[in-house]
């Protein structure tokens, strides 16, 4: 059952991001400086959202593991960081994309973007270390520990564009102090951030799912192996 | 026994056992100075342009020469179950920590102390003009990169793959200290007095100790006794 409606919240995400393409690519107009490339804006700034929300669940499941000790919250944790690693992706290859056209080149190295490709980076050593530890209530205790550090990493990619003057363009949303986006573009982005963040959390209720049965799995093999 | 007593404790044996075995230093030292001769070779070192660099050339030997040094943190206490011994006595874990790091500190200041005038002299720069300022971004970055790297030395001493794993963990997680130390050392390096717009890094280096030596003495026990 749980499955199922699951699958259906995905199934009306998915339409309405068809829907949202049809609004971002024929609906809005091109953007008075920048032309058509504006439009990846609409995938870069909600996964970007996606992944500091997965970053965040990452950070409390770790933080909650380390309270309760459950291996459960411990799953949680590794399905967030991954979708963090997936959507973070996205935003580092869209905003390459973009900046290819509007900057002329693929990467700058100010705050914004080192800080991003950091996190990126050490989230993705957060499940190299997973596979080095091969006792899980160890691997839960380290990588947890892992997981609050680097999350600092993320308070300050978020951050960066108000504390340093970067190439990366400060705050467009509004609700940030930011402005000059039309107030038919911003509701776009908002309406798209909404499905891509809808599918990041399904995303990981999969993933919890699939380590959820992979532990009891390993714990019903080490029971044959007792026996 | 008071918590800062511990720690000094700990910090003196393993000074000690440093003094007696001298198996990181020079290690990390020699490491060092090759180094900064390869990095020589790499770039020409008459050239402007590498005193523009010359903050990243020095900072990434010291990065290299640190994690040498904070593998042996921990990994010299494994033989004998010295570690659990360790663990087990009445001194508590944050001691520990900060014992430890206090020794990493001094021995890692100790090479960048030898490595500066050697590259100072293979590349030419007015480095003792600014010492003051100089010496106190060293301190800042050197305590960051210790406290941070005894802390995953702790996390990583059991794991296979410890020499791999701990760089791993360590360097993008220092990168914001070491981006500063390099802003700051570009400029000191060469002789120059700091501006006020680079009173940020300065700010960013105080906030980054305070901000993990916290976090690490505040988890260090989740992570030694579980």
């Amino acid at each position: 059952m749980r499955e199922k409606i699951t699958y259906l919240i995905a199934i009306a995400v998915g339409a309405l991001l068809i829907t949202n393409l049809y609004t971002i690519l024929l609906g809005l107009p091109d953007e008075a400086n920048q032309g058509a490339i504006y439009r990846i804006f609409f995938f870069h700034f909600p996964s970007a959202i996606t992944a500091g929300i997965a970053a965040f669940i990452s950070l409390i499941a770790s933080i909650l593991y380390l309270y309760r000790r459950d291996l459960r919250w411990d799953s949680l944790a590794v399905a967030a960081t991954e979708v963090t690693l997936a959507f973070g992706a996205i935003v580092l290859a869209t905003g390459m994309i973009w900046a290819r056209i509007i900057w002329g080149i693929w990467w700058a190295w100010d705050a914004r973007l080192t800080s991003t490709l950091v996190s990126w980076l050490a989230y993705a050593s957060y499940l190299i270390l997973r596979k080095a530890v091969d006792d899980p209530t160890t691997r839960a205790r380290l990588s947890a520990v892992i997981s609050i550090f680097t999350f600092s990493g993320v308070y300050i990619s978020w951050k960066s564009i108000e504390w340093w003057r970067t190439q990366h363009p400060g705050p467009v949303i509004s609700i940030r102090g930011g402005g000059g986006m039309a107030p038919g573009m911003e509701a776009a982005a908002y309406w798209n951030l909404l499905p891509l963040a809808v599918l990041g959390i399904i995303l990981i209720t999969i993933r919890l799912r699939q380590e959820n049965l992979q532990r009891l799995i390993d714990g019903l093999r080490r029971q044959a192996h007792e026996i | 026994m008071n918590f800062l007593r511990q720690s000094f404790i700990i910090a003196g044996k393993d000074l000690r056992a440093e003094l007696r075995g001298k198996e990181t230093v020079n290690a990390s030292l020699s490491f060092s100075v090759v180094i900064l001769l390869l990095f020589s070779f790499a770039f020409d070192p008459s050239a402007e342009e590498t005193r523009a660099i010359c903050g990243g050339l020095l900072w990434l030997v010291f990065a290299f020469a640190g994690a040498l040094i904070l593998n042996r943190s921990f990994a010299r206490d494994l033989p004998n179950d010295c570690l659990d011994a360790l663990i087990m006595s009445p001194i508590a874990p944050a001691a520990l920590l900060l014992g430890k790091a206090m020794a990493n500190m001094l021995l890692l200041l100790t090479v960048e102390l030898i490595c500066l005038p050697v590259f100072g002299l293979f590349y030419d720069v007015p480095w003792t003009r600014q010492i003051g300022m100089l010496l106190l971004v060293l301190v800042l970055t050197t305590w960051a990169l210790t406290v941070v790297g005894t802390m995953f030395g702790a996390l990583t001493v059991n794991l296979r793959l410890r020499e791999l794993m701990l760089p791993t963990l360590l360097y993008p997680i220092m990168i914001p200290a070491l981006l500063a130390a390099i802003q700051l050392t570009t400029l000191l390096a060469v002789g120059e007095p700091l501006t006020s717009e680079y009173d940020s890094w300065l700010k960013v280096l105080v906030g980054f100790d305070v901000i993990y030596t916290l976090l690490g003495l505040a988890l260090i026990d989740t992570v030694l006794v579980g």
